[in-house]
């Protein structure tokens, strides 16, 4: 079955340092060949008797059918798991789960496609640059991050879109500001009908707003903290309008993490809505 | 020759002493693509409450030293959906599946009874003992020896006479052992334990607390100990009771650690979530443990570690 995730011990292939983040390419049979862009995958960190028993999720920025397949990942260090992570060498053995999660839908005929990611959510947006382009659509970018040496692939991004708009917040690198801030003028050049979008939360609730006035549908990648990544722990859940009409909390790996960006309640992100299914007094008011 | 690896609860027999714990498992289907969930001894649901619930905001985790907070606050769709959606997946591929069970009020526990028992696949029920009492201003039924035995009687009396009830234990008493003989006494076949005691991080960048709840359930090595302990406690004071133990088993070891403490079977929970394949190596890794200590059934394991043990050569010679 193409949809059903695999565990399997890979082996790292290269380390290698891209600006501010560290890309990992491992061979990973069973997981690059079902791999659809949007997917994500799951790494175990610290080895075999390892304290931390979590698992770290990363968006797949690549693969190729190289050894029977490798799954390249872009991350940046943030704690004790990405830092073993970084440490890594060729040769090295990991743990891996994949493909994970919803992928990207793609449009069935050709359309101009924005596609807008904010630091290392860039990472997971170029092999779906790719398979946007086989279906001869339209691709264009809008790359952010807060500084320079933090806007991933804004060099591909460049040679292979129609436009690249690159933003940062101290201004060392194109417009200063945020990728949401350049979007309505973007959407407006390319004549966008459709924007993906991969980033931090308030980002994502920031272009889903701009899409909603120009009313062009946007499928945004979301982030929540995950334990397990495979739908199992109950943790990763995000506020989520359902097609009858009624918010859940719905596990961010499993159903997600793309999401219709309207369908998404970024303003509750954190909160239980009371109006939502299940909510605590919700059993009293029906 | 390998162990004979059978357990009961009550008189239900298990293949195997290995089952995943409350809460751990998702609905089974999540494991499926890893594991094969009827290999196990018997998956346990997470607990079943009578409306749906929303759980608790999030953040809902977060990790600490070989453990893991959690502050999922029993999210699931509700009995009704759970019998109509949950349950027959498993019940069609015949595994073996406890259920648990949570309310707010002994009524709302002995409804929740009522309606399973007769639903084709529970193999036994579990009494989550660490909800909340609403009517007891939010007191933890747990807690507290009268309102735990009071819970476990109304399940028993509203449950089928041949589906075994399990009452599970949180860490956060004073005296297990005074509960874990309440619930015997209400007519608990087995008890389980131990439930996730109630910790807390705080977020020093943010400088708030890192879930959004606040406080939440430790699980994971951390607590292994704690589980080592009330397993023992427990079977010294009611050895002929089957104990489920858990809390941080990660390996075979871990598991056969629980059995000698008094443990006839062990849950996986949290280890899941880093390896699902976890439930079946685990079992594998005690098969061979047992094996190797020349173990003609794991029955012969239970509890050993409170026979008296022999004395050491050198107690002998400084007679
Ligand atoms: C679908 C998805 C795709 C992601 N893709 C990438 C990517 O391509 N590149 C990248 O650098 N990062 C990505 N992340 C974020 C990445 O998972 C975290 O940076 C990483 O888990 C941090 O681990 P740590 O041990 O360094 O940090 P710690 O803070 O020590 O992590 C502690 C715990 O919190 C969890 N956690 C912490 N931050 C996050 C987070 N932002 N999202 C989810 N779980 C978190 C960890 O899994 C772990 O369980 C993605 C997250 C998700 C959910
Ligand atoms: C995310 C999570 C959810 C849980 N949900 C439940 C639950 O619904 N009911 C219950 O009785 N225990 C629940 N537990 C507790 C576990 O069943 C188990 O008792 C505890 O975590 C100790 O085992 P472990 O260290 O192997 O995880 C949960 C634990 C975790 C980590
Ligand atoms: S991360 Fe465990 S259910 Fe989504």
């Amino acid at each position: 079955m193409a949809g059903s995730p695999v565990q399997v011990t890979g082996t790292v292939l290269t380390m290698r340092r891209v600006d501010a983040y560290h890309a990992l390419t491992v061979v990973a049979p069973g997981i690059a060949d079902r791999f659809r862009p949007g997917h994500f995958v799951t790494v175990a960190v610290g080895g075999p008797r390892t304290s931390t028993l979590t698992r770290r999720a990363f968006a797949v920025h690549d693969v190729k059918p190289d050894y029977g397949g490798t799954v390249e990942l872009v991350f940046t260090v943030r704690g004790a798991g990405t830092a073993w992570l970084a440490d890594r060498r060729a040769r090295d053995p990991l743990d891996l789960i994949g493909p994970l999660g919803r992928p990207f839908p793609l449009p069935r005929d050709p359309a101009s496609c924005l596609l807008v990611g904010s630091e290392y959510g860039a990472a997971g947006l170029f092999a779906l640059a790719d398979a946007l382009q086989q279906r001869n659509c339209r691709v264009d970018f809008v790359l952010g991050a807060a500084s320079s040496d933090r806007v991933f692939g804004a060099l591909r991004a460049r040679r292979m879109a129609e436009t690249a708009t690159l933003t940062t917040r101290d201004g060392s690198l194109g417009v200063r500001g945020s990728v949401v801030d350049v979007l309505p003028g973007v959407i407006a050049d390319t004549h966008a009908d459709v924007v993906y979008a991969c980033g931090p939360m308030a980002t994502l609730g920031g272009v889903t707003a701009v899409c909603a006035e120009f009313g062009i549908p946007v499928q945004v990648s979301v982030e929540e903290l995950m334990a397990c990544g495979i739908g199992l722990c109950m943790t990763c859940t995000v506020p989520v309008i359902g097609d009858d009409g009624v918010t859940r909390m719905t596990r961010a790996c499993v159903d997600g993490p793309v999401f219709r960006g309207e369908r998404v309640r970024f303003d509750d992100v954190g909160t239980i809505p009371f109006d939502a299914h299940g909510a605590p007094g919700g059993d009293r008011a029906r | 020759m390998p162990a004979d690896m059978r357990t009961y609860l009550a008189h239900v027999e298990l293949p195997n002493p290995i089952l995943t714990a409350s809460g751990c498992a998702g609905t089974g289907r999540e494991l499926a693509p890893f594991a094969d969930v009827t290999r196990l001894g018997a998956l346990t649901t997470r607990t079943i409450t009578m409306a749906a619930r929303a759980g608790r905001p999030t953040p809902r985790m977060a990790e600490t030293p070989s453990g893991l907070l959690n502050a999922v606050g029993l999210q699931g769709p509700g009995v009704d959906v759970f019998l109509a959606r949950e349950l027959p997946w498993l019940a069609e591929r015949g595994a073996r599946t406890v259920v648990s069970i949570g309310g707010g009020s002994v009524a709302e526990f002995s409804a929740l009874a009522r309606k399973l028992t007769d639903a084709p696949g529970v193999t036994a029920l579990e009494v989550n003992l660490s909800c909340p009492n609403v009517e007891d201003r939010g007191r933890v039924f747990g807690r507290d020896p009268s309102a735990a035995g009071e819970v476990v009687s109304a399940v028993r009396t509203a449950a089928r006479y041949d589906l075994p009830v399990i009452a599970k234990l949180t860490p956060d008493v004073a005296d297990v052992v005074a509960i874990a003989k309440a619930c015997v006494d209400g007519g608990a076949e087995a008890l389980s334990m131990i439930n996730n005691p109630v910790g807390m991080a705080i977020d020093v960048d943010r400088m708030r607390p890192a879930l959004a709840a606040g406080t939440g359930g430790l699980s994971g090595p951390a607590i292994r100990p704690l589980a080592v302990k009330c397993v023992w406690q427990v079977h010294a004071a009611l050895p002929g009771t089957p104990v489920i133990g858990m809390g941080g088993v990660t390996s075979g070891r871990d598991a056969l650690e629980l059995v000698l403490a008094g443990a006839c079977a062990v849950a996986v929970g949290t280890v899941l979530f880093h390896d699902p394949y976890a439930g079946h190596r685990v079992l594998r890794e005690l098969e061979e443990l047992l094996q190797e200590r020349g173990f003609d059934r794991l029955a012969d394991a239970v509890g050993l570690a409170h026979r008296p043990s022999h004395r050491t050569d050198r107690e002998e010679s400084s007679l």
